[in-house]
């Protein structure tokens, strides 16, 4: 079954001033995806991501969302379509949780133009998905990581997007919070239908949540399909320097991959 | 937006109105504010209500400034002239005094000073189309640094005129008689001022991050630039006929912000009524306490402005 293209990237190059990072990449993101970008550090993986959502602008090649030249439409008529949320974000202004998630509306509001009944709906349904409604009232930086992040998440569904970007959103987190997150995600995908474009670190859990990988190296594509085709101990080892053991989760019968520290590779040989 | 918002700009409007009562009853000459709009005590009237223009026109500028630079630089400690204005406005109006300039020309030395030293910093701290904010901020240090080093040297090579100059922008002064030189500036300043509401939800968006508001589709660097450019003009132009006033741009920001929160939507106005009260009773109180001589309005407004911040911090902390 083929699914329609949402996001297509053509041989984009860029990075921060004149160095490219990102090294002609293409590729394409189909609409209800759920991608995981992971590549070791300094592969490339938040460039990127800067590169697609129009931080950074590309040097080399162009991004197309929804058949048209991104970098062509205006930045709030993308931001209305395309949301991100970074891995942790520090504010230093008391803002409370509801005025955080109600700037999600920004991109939909003229200059001055106050939020209308409409806007306060869409920003109470995007706090309520993220479990994060009885928060409302409290201030952003008295939250625990967990719980900032759920708003931060709340704010960038508040934009109503139909493509979400994430950059590590649980690296700062515990096991438990993780998965919560991650879960959370999963059911935006499915039952909202919200294409999801995320980075992330930890290989096992790309493994289990993400319906296709793209695993970078030195501002390329490695391998890119689905978790058994990328995730083999060739490819980690190759990208990783590092030896690892690649067997099955029992449970999802997805790849799981067990570190191998520099003692036990010295017992086994 | 904040539910009582309504309320409490029509209570700091209320302030506003007494405050400008009390300008203009109080002064060096006790007159009972029955008196004061008689026919003989015109002349006495039309002065302070000069004072009140003034003190309203500063307050409220430098207090938007102050506000707007905090949040694009996301830095609590920022204040209005910290991007190098004052420093720059007191090296033109002493280079002014020891090239034997006419006192009427002082006022534009000072303001040509304060923008040829935002021009400096500025350009110190572009990197090809962006300003990165640590880099400004340091600029902004080093400049004031250098231009304050030149202006102690003036001095010291210098008559006692030059003297007289720097403590007036050393301390800040509103004795300005001068009313077009005061409508002049208020006329900068109200237009800033109106331009920069018209950034507030990009405000908003900034003071949350760079990137955060570029993902809400805010063009970050423009609204840098707008903002850096605008706080500077309003506040070279305030520094070029007042002098350093300290205190009002760094901390009523804060004390708005714990009153009415952090949206700029509703903290610029706020910030602004509640500097213009500010201003106009700090004023009184520098003229009328030892009348007939003035204490500095910069000791004034160190000496009121920091116990009700402390107070409100306090009680802040203590609701939280």
């Amino acid at each position: 079954m083929k699914t329609e293209t949402l996001l297509k990237v053509n041989g984009i190059s860029g990075g921060y001033g004149e160095e490219a990072i990102i090294r002609d990449i293409s590729f394409s993101i189909g609409r209800g995806e759920f991608l995981g970008i992971i590549g070791p550090n300094g592969s490339g993986k938040s460039t990127l991501l800067r590169l697609l959502s129009r931080v950074l602008t590309p040097q080399k090649g162009y991004v197309e969302l929804e058949g048209s030249d991104a970098a062509r439409m205006r930045l709030k008529e993308f931001c209305r379509k395309v949301a991100f949320v970074p891995q942790d974000i520090t504010i230093n202004f008391s803002f409370t949780v509801w005025e955080i998630a109600l700037m999600g509306r920004i991109p939909h509001l003229g200059r001055l133009e106050l939020e209308t009944k409409k806007d306060f709906a869409v920003t109470e349904n995007a706090l309520s998905l993220t479990d994060a409604f009885h928060l409302k009232e409290k201030y952003i930086d008295n939250l625990s990581a967990g719980e900032r992040q759920r708003v931060i998440i709340a704010k960038a569904l508040a934009q109503e997007p139909i493509l979400l970007f994430l950059d590590e959103p649980t690296s700062h987190l515990d096991i438990g919070y993780q998965i919560q997150i991650l879960d959370l995600l999963k059911s935006l995908n499915r039952e909202n239908s919200l294409t999801i474009v995320m980075v992330l670190h930890d290989l096992n859990l790309a493994s289990e949540y993400c319906t296709r990988l793209i695993l970078l190296d030195k501002g390329v594509i490695f391998k890119e399909g689905d978790a058994s085709e990328v995730l083999t101990y060739e490819n980690i080892e190759a990208v990783y320097k590092t030896v690892v053991l690649v067997n099955k989760n029992p449970l999802s019968l997805r790849p799981y991959v067990t570190v191998v520290s520099g003692e036990n590779r010295c017992k086994r040989s | 937006m904040n539910k009582n918002f309504k309320k409490k700009i029509l209570i700091l409007f209320a302030v506003l109105v007494l405050a400008v009562f009390l300008g203009i009853a109080k002064g060096a000459v006790n007159i009972p504010l029955s008196q004061i709009f008689l026919e003989e005590s015109r002349p006495i009237l039309y002065l302070r209500l000069l004072r009140v223009l003034l003190a309203v026109i500063v307050g409220s500028g430098l207090a938007v400034s102050g506000t707007v630079l905090q949040a694009v630089l996301r830095n609590p400690l920022a204040e209005p002239y910290l991007l190098g204005t004052s420093s720059g406005a007191g090296l033109g109006a002493v280079g002014g005094i020891v090239l034997g300039l006419s006192a009427v020309y002082i006022p534009i030395a000072a303001f040509l000073g304060a923008i040829f030293s935002f021009i400096l910093v500025y350009n110190l701290a572009k990197e090809g189309n962006k300003v990165p904010v640590q880099s400004l901020i340091l600029g902004g240090v080093i400049i004031s640094i250098t231009l304050s080093g030149i202006m102690v040297f003036l001095i010291y090579i210098s008559d006692n005129d030059a003297l007289h100059g720097a403590m007036w922008w050393l301390w800040g002064s509103m004795q300005v008689y001068n009313a077009v030189l005061i409508y002049a500036v208020g006329a900068v300043v109200l237009a800033g001022i109106f331009a920069l509401y018209m950034l507030s939800q990009d405000l908003n968006a900034i003071s949350i991050g760079e990137e955060e508001a570029m993902h809400l589709g805010i063009n970050t660097e423009t609204a840098k630039k707008i903002s850096f450019l605008l706080t500077s003009v309003i506040t070279a132009c305030i520094v070029s006929i007042c002098g350093i006033i300290g205190f009002v741009g760094l901390v009523i920001p804060h004390i708005m912000r714990l009153v009415v929160g952090p949206d700029h939507r509703l903290l610029l106005p706020a910030s602004c009524l509640a500097a213009a009260s500010f201003m106009i009773i700090c004023d009184t109180l520098s003229r009328s306490l030892i009348a007939p001589m003035e204490i500095p309005i910069g000791v004034i407004t160190a000496l009121i402005g920091a116990p009700v911040f402390i107070v409100l911090l306090k009680a802040k902390q203590r609701i939280r």
